[in-house]
Formats: structure tokens, sequence, C-alpha cells
């Protein structure tokens, strides 16, 4: 399931994005290494192909519901992790602009969610370590079940916990999972039966595949991809650090579970060593004036003009510190909210129609001075 | 049936980022930020914002106007993509129900209030990704996107894969309407069908690689696919990323929407 861009936060986002780009970089490195120029081609029409066969609908048995093909783990058999990850990347890329599925800021999450699982988790760990020894359809199926279960789940819980981190949605975390885990299981056995049904028609038909593509993409030993995963979960760690820290401006998710220790939704002021840090951090990157910025023009209004109206009417922006009383929008600001947002609103249709028409107009002039212009 | 309808649109919108316009003139790299910038600023307004975010739809508004953009065409595409965030967004009142706000006497809880912020968030993230491909030809993305420093290899992917999706999608269209004329009513077009069906595909799939490979080969391909076109960023282009930026910060940081609410009452 696709993350969407009004469920995140900017700072999950872009830690995502961060470490999708790292992940893209590190894997073109990796295949810059040792380029096989046929690949290159091979890629682009796999990527395709992945596309091309998401577009044809079946019927799942047993359900008369109609399913369609994943396809991250096809690619990661045929390709190897790397090229495959770039695929399933460029693959979600473009689905994100043409067909808006989720969103340019999600995208992030999504090529992590979908690539990085299937790539780095269930293929170099679970797959392979199944087919190593005689592959025969039985353990194909096998292999791929596993390997896509895996991954599915854990790019499933990782949607849960970029919405809980980014705290747009109130959905609780056990709901949530619950909500999510068991459709990805039902996901998985359908794809895992389609990839290896896949798998075993093209070891039938072009059993030289399998093999040939396994020894040029020449995957650095075992244990060095034992290694990449290492690293991606320190990654992960890290990044899930930082971004408890930027999580969300409202007391939810992580916040809200500070705000349970200290009774307060702020940490104590006495911050020392790695907390300190990654405050000075973020208050030197939040180019966006949401955390810090605002919050202290909210308390400033507050102390020194005890302006009721203003403080109730920013309010409704960041909650101030005593969280629990909720912000008290008087039925004057909100009237005065709503009346501005049906003129801003008329303002901006007025705009564009605007435009529109003198465009229209301009259309229907003499058509040599556009022809000149352009 | 909705297969060929997704690939018109595919190809609708290809067509459209062709036009010539001020927008379309704009150098993409200008555009790829300019939306990213655009993403991110209303991403981070806080769960409970609504007024803040109504000033944002000036840039959808202007992008569609000065860009000749169908409005319908990308509403319905933004309508039918929904789902996801709706359906997770709809929990919202569920679970938070204290009463937030009175409008009129009538008590809105948070959750609500939450799940609008949601919609409209929604609403205009997507419509900037659509609009964004609507405005800008899929290669002059690649390409700004190479100039941003993505790796290269990548980059080849995506060009790759664009131009061959269409071929692919139109191999898929024949097999699928060979499927659909041989199977009545739910019979052939269960899973096993399916897997041979996509184990043909993929196998046609790897025997056409292999003869554009030699074609490539042939025609002196030496790892990188080369782009004639020369983008250069002109006074136009910093001026729509200068104006862009300030106009997000203002929309970001002023509450336009209640100073103008509250102009108006005194007025009234």
């Amino acid at each position: 399931m696709h993350m969407s861009d009004a469920l995140l936060s900017p700072a999950v986002g872009i830690t995502f994005w961060a470490g999708t780009l790292g992940t893209i970089a590190y894997c073109s490195k990796k295949m810059k290494e040792n380029l096989d120029e046929k690949l290159i081609p091979l890629m682009g029409v796999t990527g395709a192909f992945i596309f091309a066969a998401q577009m044809v609908n079946f019927t799942i048995p047993g359900t008369g519901s109609s399913g369609h093909l994943g396809g991250g783990m096809i690619l990661t058999i045929i390709l190897g992790p790397y090229a495959a990850f770039i695929v399933m990347a460029s693959v979600l890329t473009i689905q994100a602009l043409f067909f808006a599925d989720g969103g340019l800021l999600a995208l992030g999450c999504n090529i992590w969610n979908l690539g990085i699982y299937p790539c780095f988790i269930g293929y170099p760990l679970i797959y392979k370590p199944i087919v190593q020894k005689g592959m025969n359809s039985k353990k194909i199926l096998v292999a791929s079940l596993l390997a896509i279960f895996v991954g599915l789940q854990l790019g499933a819980f990782s949607v849960v916990l970029e919405t809980l981190f980014s705290g747009r949605s109130e959905l609780p975390f056990g709901t949530f999972v619950l909500l999510m885990q068991p459709i990805h299981l039902a996901i998985g056995v359908v794809e895992g039966f389609i990839t290896a049904g896949v798998i075993n028609f093209v070891k039938a038909s072009m059993p030289e595949l399998l093999e040939s593509i396994a020894e040029t993409k020449a995957l650095s030993p075992e244990i060095k991809v034992r290694k990449i995963v290492l690293a991606f979960l320190v990654i992960a760690i890290i990044t899930g650090g930082i971004v408890s820290w930027f999580a969300s401006s409202n007391p939810d998710g992580l916040e809200w579970s500070i705000e349970r220790v200290y009774g307060k939704p702020e940490l104590p002021e006495h911050e020392t060593g790695i907390v300190a840090l990654l405050r000075a951090v973020q208050e030197r990157t939040a180019f966006l004036p949401d955390y810090t910025f605002k919050k202290k023009e909210t308390h400033k209004e507050q102390e020194t003009a005890g302006k009721e109206e203003m403080a109730s009417a920013k309010g409704e922006e960041a909650p101030d510190s005593d969280a629990n009383a909720w912000p008290n929008v008087e039925a004057g600001t909100s009237v005065s909210g709503i009346l501005g947002s049906i003129m801003m609103f008329g303002l901006v249709f007025l705009i564009g129609f605007g435009i529109k028409a003198i465009r229209k107009k301009g259309a229907h002039a003499p058509n040599g001075t556009s022809y000149l212009k352009g | 049936m909705d297969f060929d309808k997704e690939y018109f649109n595919l190809g609708l919108l290809d067509t459209l980022s062709y036009k010539d316009t001020v927008i379309h003139r704009l150098d993409p790299r200008t555009k790829v930020i300019a939306t990213f910038a655009f993403i991110v600023t209303v991403v981070s307004f806080p769960k409970y914002e609504i007024a803040g975010l109504i000033p944002f739809f000036l840039f959808p508004a202007l992008i569609f106007s000065l860009g000749d953009i169908p409005v319908w065409f990308i509403l319905k595409k933004v309508l039918v993509v929904s789902v996801f965030a709706v359906f997770i967004g709809i929990f919202n009142p569920l679970f938070d129900t204290r009463v937030m706000v009175n409008l009129f006497g009538i008590p809105v809880s948070g959750g609500w209030v939450s799940f609008f912020s949601i919609l409209l968030k929604f609403f205009l993230t997507i419509c900037s990704a659509l609009l964004l491909i609507s405005t800008t030809s899929f290669p002059g993305i690649c390409h700004a996107l190479r100039k941003l420093g993505i790796p290269e290899i990548f980059i080849s992917q995506l060009l790759f894969l664009y131009r061959y999706i269409f071929v692919l999608i139109e191999e898929t269209l024949r097999m699928v309407r060979a499927r659909d004329l041989r199977s009545f009513g739910k019979r052939g077009q269960g899973m096993s069908i399916f897997i041979n069906l996509i184990g043909t595909l993929f196998v046609k799939t790897i025997e056409r690689a292999e003869r554009i490979y030699h074609a490539m080969l042939s025609r002196g391909f030496s790892g990188t696919i080369h782009h004639i076109k020369r983008d250069h960023l002109r006074k136009a282009d910093f001026a729509c990323l200068s104006v862009t930026g300030v106009f997000l910060i203002l929309f970001r940081t002023y509450d336009l929407v209640n100073l103008i609410g509250r102009q108006a009452e005194r007025m009234f």
C-alpha cells in the first residue's frame, strides 16, 4: 500500500528520501564497479514489464476479487538486488508522477518500503539461502513465499511507523498494525504464488537466464550482503532517532509518550550529550518554522500582550505547553477563519479563471502574433 | 475496461507536457525544485491546520491557468488515487472525538478537523505532482534530476523505462485482449492463466532486451544516454524560483486567511 504525502510530516518524508537516495547512490556505485552494459537495456525493459504486468488483472481464487502483481521479488531474483532496487525505484517514480500514487514527498518512503525489504532482506537472507543448493519448483515456491512474506510485512510495518512518527493520523499503533499486517499477509500469499509461478515458467523456458544472469551480476559474497543489511538497520535506527526529535509539533506519537513520562510535552531543559547535539542540529536546520520559531512566537505573544484572541488563533496551529487543555477557539475567530477561507478561495478562483479568460482571448487574436512569439 | 483508460491517460499526460506555455518553457529544474518546496511546505503544517492551507491553492490555480491544463482531467486523477489517504484519515474522527470548535452552535470534533486537513493536504500535494508532469516532459525531468546530482544509472534507467512502457503496454494490451476473447465469465481469468501470461510476457521482454542491446551496440552505445537539448536557467527561472520561495514563506508564516476574515468582519 502506498504511503501518502498528506499523512507525512516533512521530517519523516525527508529522512526517508535521504535514506532512499543514499541507497540509490550506493547501488549505482556497486553496479558501476562491474558494469555489464547488457544490464542497462534489460533493467529498462523489465521495469516496463512490471508496469505492463501490473495492469493485467486476475481473479484471486476463493474470493472473486481481482488483484495485480507487485513484482519486486521477480526483479530481484532475475537482476540481483542492486539492479532490482534501481528498477523498483524507477517504477515507483513513474507511478508517483503519472498515476499520482502517493505523491512526491512520500516517494522516498514508498521506494524504501517496497524496494529495500525485498532487495536487501527478502532476497539475500531468505530466498537465496533456500534456493542455493539445487533449484526445484517446490523450493522456489517456498523461498518466494517466505521472502515475500517477510518483505511485505516489513514494508507494511514501515508504513505504520512512518504514519505514527508523522503524527497526522489518529490511528493507535495497535489498531493500525492489526489493520495493515493481515491485509499484507493475504497479498503476500498471492504474490508469492505468482512469483514462484513466473520464476518456474522462466526456468522452464529460459533456464540459462536464472544461471547466466546470476553469474554476470556477480554479487559480492554473502557476508557483504549481511553487512549491507546491518548498515541499513543502523541507518534506520539513527534516522528513527532523528525523526523522533523532529517528529511532530503535536503532542502525540513519541512526544505523547514523552509527555507521559515527564508530564510535559518537552523534555527537561538540561539536556546533555547527543540529545543536546540533536536539538542544536534541529534548531539550526529547522528552516520550516513549524517547531521552534512558531512556538516561541506563541509564547511571546501570550506572555507580553496577553491578547486572548491572537493566542487562541495561533493555538490552533501549535497547541501550547498545556497540552491537555484544548485550544479554545472562540466562535469569533473561527467565523473570521471561515470567512477568510471563503474569500481566499474566491480570490484564487478569480485569479485562475481570469488568466484562463485572458488566455482564451489571446488565442482568438490573429494567429500571426502567437506564431511569432513561439 | 480501465486498462485501456490508464494507457490513454498516460499518453494524454505525455502530450500535455509538450505544450508551449510560460510554465512549460521554464527550465525543468526550476519546476522540480519549486514543486518539492511546495509539497514540503504544505505538509509541514500541523495536524489541525485548515485555514493556513487555503492560500496554497493559489499555486495549482496559477499553473492550471497559465499552463493551460484541463482541470477536470487532473481532478479526476486526484480522486482516483485518494483511497489510501481517505482510508487512513477517516479513522481520525473515530479516535479523536473531543470537541474542538463550535461552528454556529454545531460542535466539531478535532478528528474531523484533522481529517479535513489531511484531505486538503492530499489534494494540494497530489495535484502538484500531476501538474509537474503535465507541464514538464518526462525526459526533461530526468535531465533536471541528473543535473541535480542523481546518479547516472538511475537516470538512464528512468529514460529507458519510460521509452519501453508504451511499447510493452501495447504488447500486453494485445495479450489481454486475446485472453479476454478466449475466457468465459470468470473462467480463464484465474491465476494459472495469469501466471502463464505473465511468464510469456516476461520471456518476450527479456528477448526484446537482447535485441535492443544489439541494436544499441551497433549504434555505438557506451553506457550513457545522451541528451541533445541543452537546458539552461534563464532570468525567468530565477524570477519564478524567488517569487515561489517568497510566497511559500509568506503563506507559511502569516495567517492570511484570518487576517482577511477579520478585515471583512470589520467591514460588514
